[in-house]
């Protein structure tokens, strides 16, 4: 109301620091990081250097397989060190400890950290807190955003569609917890996607989700119909069955893709996953594997764009 | 020690008085209004001009974090931050550690207090023992210890029988009871607003039906017990409504709210500020609106600080694992000058919030400032901005929401019993 803090992200130039969240990024900034992706998916050697030198540190509090790799061989290739620490937050004594771990690191000369935690905000907290030569990578902070995974799913959907102004998109799943699916609700507004779709269960909806610009559709069958992309989400274990879900099952009867619900989304259209699958469960394996999907692509285009995102990040200088 | 206070706009909310007269005070008490006593001599004048005098301030709510969590701020620390805030009478609630809910930890209180010579310390006691919702404290016992009131503070009561006898048993002795409403089951995890700016941020929600929910407990069990209740801390339009009902009813309960809620809203908390995170949550801009049309209307009787000084590490921490709470006794005098700015209200109603009305829901014979009185004054420059930052504040705990900011109205002088216990430099 009338606190209000500048974009944190951003220095006084209006230059990417931080990647920290898609929410309030101009839509040049997404375009140049696309740009940028698409040319390190052409480029045939294996090493460039544009990082040379530089310490690269990830930073995971929570596990991760695919996300933590893809960052390592993003960095690799542009030349830098790599320095993994998976950090048990069960381990941290919270708070102190927190703010410990980073001080240390920054007191190793890191020139960049790519941090994934458990909490949502977690990765503003240390952007806030780090000295001002060091980018943060948000690699997934609590439910609140994923934003390279963001950009890779636009990546794929620009490669496959080539123009976001006349697309139609549906998101579906477990939009509640979802970093993923906010970070693709925010890239796909500011790209210019006329109209977005999330298709759950009430359950599994966050309040006045509509105000982030999407339309609610309960109806799973309803909502895919004549939609040129569908982006699938993780539905976690432990929320299959309890207060929001009665069953993996049954979530899998009413949202659960298969090749007759994809039968009703335009012919040619493409559907995307964040992994890890649960086969069954939010997908079929018929659709996992079959001709409309492009989860592996996307998972290629992963690592670029995760170049890209270091190598404009290594670029600008912080408000020291 | 007599005192003259001189040339300043006297303001007592309770007599109604808001013109130019100056205050005599002699023994601890004030001994005339206008014109001098007979055969007055002051062996202070204090020069008022351009200054208000009022009550000093009455604040429901002040956690003072003793005993059990010094590290977060002391009594004496938190009584120097009480009397340059203006505030000479406080009650602090028993979410101590352990809580209040023992005699001799309370008589400890008061006696630490007592020896401060600062702001009259009213303890709350603990309705349960330890604060753990099982069992009823001794609460007889507890009141002639000095407790005034017994609360649950932000501790949930899960068992509607255990609330239900614990408001008969009170009701028995004619015991205040204060309570939050927050149903727990429905706030579970929760640490934000449940709307937008909560499903923008990942942060779990707190729904309006939390509030509301327990408000129709407490409501129809004050129905069919008795009980004085006090709710504490309201925080959206739909609880206003209730209690607005529950009021014209004529239902025996009033009800405050933080300062804080008077002005901030969900979008405050912007990037994850940890010092937006208060409880209860900050909502939206309607819910905003409609508390300070409760204030207005009578409906929410009393402002208090719900004054929380927390250490600097437990708030160096991301958005949802930082503890609550903001410092506000030094907060609580400007921040309703600023409400009463924006939504016109005269200073005499304004004032009243935060001395007559909070005196009142206390029992207390405090909150006015009449000829017999206990000489409990605040003497502020309605006009004097200043800034909101760590060295600004003499609370242990930096912790506001407002740090930055330049707020109307600063302290200059405060009186207790008489005594000039802070004068501002």
């Amino acid at each position: 109301m009338w606190l209000n803090p500048s974009n944190p992200q951003l220095n006084k130039k209006g230059q990417l620091h931080h990647l920290l969240t898609l929410e309030g990024l101009p839509a040049e900034l997404l375009w140049q990081i696309l740009d940028t992706a698409k040319s390190f998916v052409g480029v045939k050697v294996k090493k460039v250097p544009l990082l040379r030198g530089k310490a690269i540190f990830n930073l995971f509090f929570e596990p991760s397989t695919r996300t933590r790799t893809t960052f390592e061989i993003a960095a690799k290739r542009l030349s830098a060190d790599v320095i993994n620490l998976n950090i048990n937050a069960s381990s941290q004594s919270k708070g102190e400890s927190l703010l410990d771990t980073v001080d240390n690191l920054s007191a190793m000369h890191a020139d960049m950290f790519v941090v994934r935690h458990g909490e949502s905000g977690a990765s503003h907290f240390i952007a806030r807190h780090v000295a001002p030569d060091i980018n943060v990578i948000n690699a997934g902070d609590g439910r609140h955003a994923h934003p390279t995974q963001g950009l890779l799913d636009m990546y794929t959907v620009r490669h496959y569609k080539k123009d976001f102004s006349s697309l139609r998109v549906a998101i579906v799943g477990d939009i509640l917890h979802s970093r993923v699916a906010r970070s693709q609700i925010h890239a796909l507004t500011t790209l210019g996607c006329p109209e977005i779709r999330v298709i759950a269960p009430k359950t599994l909806l966050p309040a006045n989700v509509e105000q982030l610009g999407v339309h609610v559709y309960h109806d799973m069958r309803q909502g895919l119909k004549d939609t040129d992309v569908v982006m699938m989400l993780r539905l976690q274990n432990e929320r299959m069955q309890g207060m929001l879900l009665p069953s993996a099952q049954e979530f899998y009867k009413s949202y659960g893709l298969t090749r007759d619900k994809l039968a009703l989304a335009k012919a040619d259209a493409i559907v995307l996953h964040p992994g890890p699958m649960n086969r069954g469960v939010e997908i079929d394996s018929s659709v996992a594997d079959g001709k409309q999907s492009v989860i592996l692509p996307q998972v290629t285009f992963g690592i670029a764009i995760r170049m890209a995102v270091m190598s404009i990040l290594a670029g600008t200088k912080g408000n020291g | 020690m007599k005192i003259h206070i001189k040339g300043g706009r006297l303001i007592d909310p309770r007599s109604g008085v808001d013109a130019k007269k100056d205050v005599y005070i002699a023994a601890g008490k004030i001994a005339g209004i206008g014109d001098p006593p007979s055969g007055f001599t002051a062996n202070r004048v204090i020069d008022a001009a351009n200054l208000v005098v009022c009550p000093g301030l009455v604040d429901l709510a002040a956690r003072l974090r003793e005993p059990g969590f010094e590290y977060m701020a002391t009594l004496e620390s938190e009584m120097k931050a009480a009397i340059a805030g203006g505030v000479t009478s406080l009650a602090c609630p028993p979410d101590t550690d352990p809580p209040l809910d023992e005699p001799g930890l309370v008589e400890m209180l008061k006696f630490r207090a007592k020896n401060l010579n600062q702001a009259h310390v009213y303890p709350v006691g603990a309705l349960t023992q330890g604060l753990q919702g099982e069992r009823l404290t001794e609460m007889a016992e507890l009141t002639d210890a000095g407790c005034v009131a017994f609360s649950h503070a932000d501790c949930p009561i899960n068992d509607n029988e255990m609330l239900r006898r614990a408001l008969q048993y009170a009701a028995t002795f004619g015991f205040p009871v204060w309570l939050r409403p927050q149903e727990a089951a429905l706030a579970r995890h929760g640490v934000a607003h449940d709307g937008q700016v909560a499903t923008r941020l990942g942060l779990p929600g707190i729904p309006v039906c939390a509030e509301t929910v327990a408000l129709s407990t407490i409501l129809i069990l004050v129905r069919e017990t008795g009980a004085r209740v006090h709710l504490a801390r309201l925080s959206s339009a739909e609880g206003v409504a209730l209690v607005r009902q529950a009021k014209a009813q004529g239902l025996p309960v009033s009800c405050d709210i933080a300062a804080h809620h008077a002005h901030l809203t969900e979008m405050d908390v912007a990037y994850f500020d940890p010092n937006c995170h208060v409880m209860p949550p900050l909502r939206t801009e309607r819910d905003r609106d409609a508390l300070r049309a409760g204030l207005s209307d009578g409906t929410i009787d009393a402002i208090c600080s719900d004054h929380t000084p927390v250490d600097e590490d437990a708030k160096q921490l991301p958005f949802a694992v930082a503890e609550t709470g903001a410092t506000g006794l030094e907060l609580l005098l400007p921040l309703t000058l600023k409400w009463a700015d924006e939504s016109k209200t005269p200073l005499l109603s304004a004032l009243a919030k935060i001395t007559d009305a909070p005196a009142r829901v206390l029992g207390i014979a405090a909150g006015h400032l009449t000829p017999e009185d206990v000489a409990d004054v605040c003497l502020f420059d309605p006009e004097q901005y200043w800034k909101i930052e760590p060295g600004a504040l003499k609370s242990q705990g930096t912790n506001s929401p407002f740090l930055g900011l330049e707020l109307k109205g600063k302290v200059r002088h405060t009186l207790v019993e008489g005594q000039l216990v802070y004068e501002a430099k």
